[in-house]
């Protein structure tokens, strides 16, 4: 067990800091947050910026214009650049993070080259079309079909929660394609040009009255056949190997912000019971920075973060909870002003235990693939 | 940077769970301590590792092994003195109030007596007359209640045992997350084979998510102490203190909270002197109190961090 970075790794931190350095004050000033024009042009420029200094694509093959980096670098990389808080991924997430790997994976040699390039270069902004109204966190429940009608697919149903929905120019779409089908093996991953007739997109104001997720509809929406990813049908399966790209790097940024937000607390915490649990979930945070660099290693020599992989996300949202919860009570009636910035946040990480897998569905997955217990009984009609 | 253990970590791990599968039977420990048992694990090299070249890491590993099969005695005490004072040491923090409670007191031929200005070693027959108390909370910890222990003969300097409070704290916390870590499989084993409503109890997602908070906390708790004797073997890496702090905190948190989960698994067996689960919780409570507990632990990384 070493903690050491390597000189290489090293060598690689400090030229990034040199770059961060002399690249953030140049940055134009950070749009409103509800201000999506202004948004998505401030984050592809990051994400351009990032291209042509070779910080794209840390995890993509060098084939496809990525860096290629060894998963410490990976794990430098966003550490150092949420320490210089450079500008979050933003609308780049689904194409850089999830479609992007999923292309790379997946994809044909066209939808490769039509597609990667652009979502590097910060040139083409993606959205997820994956949960529906039904289908949560039982989302091979979905009920959205595409039919197969001469050279398309025309789908009919609706999604929910797509990310950056009124933002994407591409979506990724799981549907239906076979009805009689068992709900995982009748579903195909389909990249969805979000301008098609037929698409209708709503915005979804949260709790903290954002609207960075939409609900989309889909009435008879054409999609020329060749959009589909993988073989008709398999698109479970497509839907879940992007997981292996993160390399264990999935909440780096976000952990490297908690930390800082919990040590800017401190000094708003008089009560000794609550420096007491401020103590506490800081030192919660340190053994899962210490829990990333193992997944971090092991999938470096194995491609696998195995346990610590699963737990990772549950115990990281639930230790986030926690000190966003000591914070309100630390605001007291300070926390009447969402401007405050704990406020917004407490607000923000609301989603941290629901998105992407609920706590529930975490510890259901970790009991039945870590501890092996049974599946709980299905539900029968009385 | 590579945090997962080595070969030779994997194969130390190995070697100890199988002496312990083979030399620490359950029902070995339910006898208690005694000098056999110091002598054997004196042998295997656990008391001796860092003399051997072995570093903190490759101890705190020793020790959740221990933890694991819940061995009684004074242990990390053995490796602490190690070189320093001979036979059977047991130790503890000099108590501010006078009334010492010292374990072990008929098993060892020393005690070591530790406060801020250094260590001083006191003979057991000191307090051969002290009373014993009939009924401890693990019976596998036996106590001796001594009003006022002597000033002893010292052994090391304030600095040393600064070390030992910090080596101590790692490999205490190191056998906490053995104790996490085998509740947890021992409550996952009984709520396969335990059967209600015609099916295993641990289909139900009460008993699952109880199981599954549980590994997680084992398993955070064994990366902070990993993390902790990382540290301690060098400093550079990070804050010592803050990431040993860490480690007893989450460890001793894990190791209560996963043997009191495993306690509620097991249900009305848990509550029976004949399954194990007690002992792991009773020594779980015991283990919180050296050291530095969970809470004092908090506090002290709280101390550390901006103040208005």
């Amino acid at each position: 067990m070493d903690l050491r970075y390597s000189e290489s790794d090293e060598a690689f931190r400090a030229e990034l800091r040199a770059w961060l350095a002399a690249t953030l004050p140049q940055l134009p000033a950070e749009p409103a947050r509800e201000d999506w024009p202004a948004r998505v042009v401030y984050d592809t420029d990051w994400q351009k910026r990032l291209f042509e200094a070779g910080y794209a694509g840390m995890s993509w093959p060098k084939e496809y214009g990525g860096r290629d980096a060894p998963p410490s670098e990976q794990l430098i990389f966003l550490e150092e650049c949420s320490i210089a808080k450079a500008p979050y991924v933003g609308v780049n997430f689904v194409g850089t993070l999830h479609a992007g790997p999923t292309l790379i994976a997946e994809g044909t040699h066209e939808q490769k080259e039509r597609h990667l390039p652009k979502i590097l270069r910060g040139e083409e902004v993606w959205c997820q079309c994956f949960s529906e109204p039904d289908a949560g966190s039982d989302l091979a429940g979905l009920q959205t079909r595409a039919i197969r009608d001469g050279d398309d697919y025309v789908v009919n149903g609706r999604k929910i929660w797509c990310s950056f929905g009124h933002v994407g120019e591409y979506g990724e779409l799981i549907a239906r394609t076979d009805p009689d089908a068992a709900k995982h093996r009748g579903i195909s991953w389909f990249i969805l040009p979000m301008d098609l007739p037929g698409i209708e997109i709503r915005p979804i104001t949260t709790v903290l009255g954002s609207s960075e997720f939409c609900e989309v509809f889909f009435d008879d929406v054409r999609v020329p056949a060749e959009q589909i990813v993988g073989a008709e049908n398999d698109g479970w399966r497509v839907t879940n190997v992007t997981f292996s790209f993160e390399r264990g790097t999935a909440f780096v940024g976000e952990m490297v912000d908690a930390m800082r937000l919990a040590e800017e607390l401190s000094p708003y915490v008089q009560d000794p019971a609550e420096r007491r649990e401020l103590g506490h979930v800081i030192a919660e945070f340190d053994a899962l920075w210490a829990l990333t660099k193992r997944n971090v290693s092991r999938a470096a020599t194995s491609g696998d973060t195995g346990l610590g992989g699963l737990i990772m996300k549950l115990a990281y949202s639930e230790a986030r909870d926690r000190l966003c919860e000591l914070s309100m009570r630390v605001l007291g009636r300070g926390a009447f002003d969402v401007h405050n910035f704990y406020v917004e946040e407490r607000l923000r990480t609301l989603s941290l235990t629901i998105a992407a897998g609920t706590s529930q569905i975490q510890r259901n997955i970790i009991g039945e693939r870590v501890l092996g217990l049974p599946r709980e009984r299905q539900w029968e009609p009385a | 940077m590579n945090f997962d253990l080595t070969d030779d970590q994997e194969a130390l791990r190995d070697g100890i769970r199988a002496v312990c599968e083979g030399r620490f039977t359950i029902e070995r420990v339910r006898g208690g301590f005694d000098r056999s048992m110091w002598d054997e694990l004196a042998e295997t090299g656990v008391f001796s590792l860092l003399a051997d070249g072995f570093g903190w890491a490759d101890a705190a590993i020793a020790f959740e092994e221990l933890g694991r099969a819940v061995v009684p005695g004074p242990l990390v005490w053995g490796v602490l003195t190690h070189g320093v004072v001979d036979g059977v040491v047991g130790g503890l923090e000099r108590p501010a109030d006078g009334l010492a409670l010292v374990e072990h007191p008929d098993a060892i031929d020393v005690l070591v007596v530790i406060d801020d200005g250094g260590a001083a070693r006191v003979d057991p027959s000191s307090f051969a007359d002290a009373e014993r108390l009939d009924w401890p909370l693990d019976f596998l910890t036996p106590v001796a209640r001594v009003a006022a222990l002597p000033a002893g003969e010292p052994v090391a300097d304030a600095a040393t045992v600064a070390e030992w409070r910090r080596q101590g704290a790692v490999l205490t916390a190191a056998f906490q997350a053995g104790i996490a870590a085998r509740s947890v499989e021992m409550a996952t084993e009984y709520s396969l084979a335990r059967k209600q409503f015609d099916r295993p109890i641990g289909s139900f997602q009460a008993v699952k998510h109880m199981l599954a908070d549980a590994v997680v906390r084992a398993e955070v708790a064994r990366t902070a102490v990993h993390a902790a004797a990382v540290t301690l073997d060098d400093p550079d890496v990070g804050d010592v203190d803050r990431a040993i702090a860490g480690a007893k905190l989450l460890a001793g948190e894990a190791a209560l909270k996963n043997a009191k989960t495993s306690l509620q698994v097991h249900g009305g067996m848990g509550f029976t002197w004949e399954v194990d689960v007690h002992l792991y919780l009773k020594r779980a409570w015991a283990l919180d109190t050296v050291f530095g507990s969970a809470a004092a632990h908090a506090d002290d990384i709280a101390a550390g961090l901006p103040v208005a």
